[in-house]
């Protein structure tokens, strides 16, 4: 349901300034989301200063930095640094993204930083994904066959792998889920774009037996038809892939097996 | 679906610190168009049923909605119509699977906007 205000325990305060590097020239401002559940207060913004002549140039750099060298407390998940564990997804200039490809160069003014919007938080830039997984559990994200296993592989023409690229490239990040205003307000029932590329995935793959079972299992007034192609998945996508682009074709394939 | 044991987490904000896009625009003002047309067909309803109803009542309504301030919210309203329209058309092109590639929507939403304006004024001027 659309709920435009945050709830009470959820307004953000504004939290503590640190303070400024001294002696540096090339300093940047950070305004970045903060809540521990241990504080028993609401969020608030914190703000940092860092100096970005000894500062590396991505998102993830500078939130290191701050890390090690101005509050240990600050946390976020991070691993690969290279866009493609998909951990440290977060709204960084108003956009979804990952704070490890994320160029400081592309940021005007002030860096602010929130974790994914419209979700339970963990801690700091932590959400809580366990929905979001579990929705991604549940388009059967296999292969799905009936016919006896071939000796050697379940082989597949050049063409047909072809379909797949686009897909197979997501790194279940959920900054496009979290970027949609559908799955904002219908997200407990909604299954949004990231599962349902992933759906689309296994539905154009093949080698997959199990098509017109995922079809049936999306054809719901809410899993897949709360899509109002608003796209902001698509402009989000860190990964340059297209979610909207996947649920038009499962729209698609649902009017032309009914024809 | 996994039961979320919430407990006292907060909500992250998410309308308030999303930037707005050319899609997202475009799509939450067919919403709000579709939805005010509803009030818009009322006036005109109001406006035949004056007219039904005798001289003296119609020459109130019909002094209401000729004064400025009803060609205002006419003229908004026939925005609207054509705004819907052509938003409807955009959404009729991404059911036939094409029109989804970013650099084609962003040109989508420019056409629905420009569309919609160049419209009305025509609609204006002929009638």
């Amino acid at each position: 349901m659309v709920e435009l205000a945050l709830p009470k325990n959820s307004r953000i305060t504004t939290g503590k300034t640190w303070p400024k590097p001294s002696g540096a020239t090339n300093v940047r401002k950070f305004q970045i989301y903060r809540w521990n559940e241990e504080d028993g207060k609401n969020p608030s913004v914190d703000t940092y200063f860092l100096d970005m002549d000894t500062c590396g140039p991505m998102v993830l750099d500078a939130l290191i930095k701050i890390k090690n060298e101005i509050d240990p407390t600050l946390t976020f998940r991070r691993s690969c640094r290279e866009g493609i564990c998909g951990s440290c997804a977060m709204n960084i200039d108003g956009i979804n993204t990952l704070a490890c490809i994320y160029g400081m160069d592309e940021i005007k003014g002030d860096v602010k930083i929130y974790p994914l919007p419209h979700m339970p938080v963990v801690k700091d830039l932590i959400p809580d994904l366990t929905h979001f997984y579990a929705q991604h559990a549940s388009i059967m994200p296999w292969l799905e066959t009936k016919t006896n296993r071939p000796a050697k592989e379940w082989k597949q023409t050049i063409e047909d792998r072809k379909k797949l690229d686009g897909l197979y490239e997501c790194v279940m990040c959920a900054s496009c889920s979290t970027s949609c205003p559908s799955y904002w307000w219908n997200g407990d029932r909604y299954l949004g774009p990231a599962a349902l590329l992933h759906a689309y995935r296994w539905i154009i793959d093949s080698r997959d037996e199990a098509t017109g079972e995922r079809l049936d299992e999306l054809e719901d007034p809410f899993k897949l038809y709360r899509c109002h192609t608003i796209m902001n998945c698509t402009k989000t996508c860190p990964k340059g892939l297209n979610p909207a682009k996947a649920i038009g074709s499962i729209k698609k394939m649902m009017v032309e097996r009914s024809l | 679906m996994a039961d979320v044991n919430r407990g006292n987490r907060p909500l992250s904000p998410h309308l308030t610190i999303y930037r707005k896009q050319y899609t997202s625009v475009t799509s939450i003002l067919a919403r709000l168009t579709g939805i005010s047309l509803l009030g818009a067909v009322l006036l005109v309803v109001w406006w035949l049923l004056a007219a039904a109803s005798g001289p003296d009542y119609f020459d109130c309504v019909n002094g209401l909605l000729t004064s400025w301030f009803g060609d205002l919210v006419l003229t908004a309203a026939l925005w609207a119509v054509w705004y819907h329209f052509c938003s409807g058309l955009r959404h009729l092109y991404w059911d036939t699977g094409r029109g989804f590639e970013l650099e084609t929507a962003q040109k989508l939403a420019w056409g629905v906007i420009i569309g919609s304006v160049v419209l009305t004024v025509l609609t204006v001027i002929i009638l």
